[in-house]
């Protein structure tokens, strides 16, 4: 044995049942399995986990977004050539291999699926939701999107066009949502604090500030 | 290829249910799950797309049945196995390994 520990191993037991009991057993199998044979370093895992959790989410969207919000010259970067902008402001690395930027305008409104899996562009928001990767999202993005648009608070008037993209491991979809009325006077940062993940998916709009 | 992970259109899966507190992993083992296929992944033997190939391979009634990381760890151990690195046999054994140990420590608790 690896005699790699891990130090949650014994509240999940419990909270599961027997659930997942095997296959966290097959889990901590394999990883030990590939630590013993030198495959994988027991300290990258580490340290891949906390980048994914705790490092790489949707702050970094939300800082494109706002950036592209204030700099014309920035915002036509990004809808050209979408990952090269976002790797200006440092967003890089897997699953952003390729990123194109889908711009919301009062008529046309874009929302984002992988409807095969959980493609999503890692970099600038962070692994995607349980909700994009399970099945009611996946089938009915594509079906009835204004439907489950509904289901997030979001009413588009009839002459709103709605553009669904489904995603590839290749090609992965960010949407830039419109700026809301009354923020003409916010800072960069303060704008980069109104923008929600939901919006950059697709599946809502950034909500105008509230009035103090 | 056509099959239970091909769901655009599909009907019967019900609403969209976003969770309230939306943890990044909701186990320890998916956090492991995660980590081991994105560092196997390093290994250089299969890109994205084969890993995806790989968890459509699940029998359709299983795939449904089960979560996103069960896919991925059902994907990882079929390209490790295909590629060499672990043999199936080597796995069941750790497995069984892992669950003796358990049952062990349950005794003496």
């Amino acid at each position: 044995m690896s005699g790699h520990d891990h130090p949650h191993d014994h509240d999940h037991d419990h909270e599961d049942g027997s659930r997942f009991s095997e296959v966290e057993l097959r889990v901590r199998a394999l990883e030990s399995l590939l630590v013993d044979k030198g495959l994988v370093d027991p300290t990258a895992l580490d340290a891949l986990i906390d980048t994914y959790e705790t490092k790489i989410g949707p702050r970094n969207g939300a800082r494109v977004v706002a950036r592209a919000w204030v700099d014309p010259g920035y915002k036509r970067r990004l809808l050209e050539k979408g990952g090269a902008a976002i790797a200006e402001l440092g967003y890089e690395g897997r699953q952003g291999e390729d990123i194109v930027v889908l711009e919301n305008t009062p008529t046309v409104h874009n929302v984002v699926v992988c409807t095969l899996c959980s493609c999503y562009p890692w970099p600038v928001l962070g692994l995607p939701p349980v909700w994009y990767k399970a099945a009611p999202y996946r089938s009915r993005a594509v079906i009835d999107p204004r439907g489950v648009l509904r289901e997030f608070g979001t009413e588009l008037p009839d002459g709103v066009e709605v553009r669904v993209w489904d995603s590839t491991a290749e090609l992965r979809y960010l949407v830039l949502p419109e700026r809301p009325a009354g923020t003409e006077g916010m800072s960069e940062e303060e704008l980069a604090g109104l923008v929600t993940r939901d919006s950059m998916i697709g599946v809502s709009r950034v909500a105008a500030p509230a009035v103090p | 290829m056509n099959g239970a992970h091909d769901l655009g259109g599909m009907h019967g899966f019900g609403p969209v249910e976003p969770e309230r507190d939306e943890p990044v992993f909701h186990h320890e083992w998916e956090r492991r799950a995660f980590a081991i296929t994105l560092a196997s992944g390093f290994l250089g033997q299969w890109n994205i797309d084969m890993s995806r190939s790989a968890r459509e391979q699940m029998p359709a009634a299983e795939y449904l049945a089960t979560t996103y990381y069960e896919h991925w760890l059902f994907g990882l151990e079929r390209l490790l196995v295909e590629k060499g690195f672990v043999k199936p046999e080597e796995i069941e054994a750790r497995v069984a390994e892992l669950r003796r140990q358990r049952a062990g420590r349950a005794a003496e608790s």
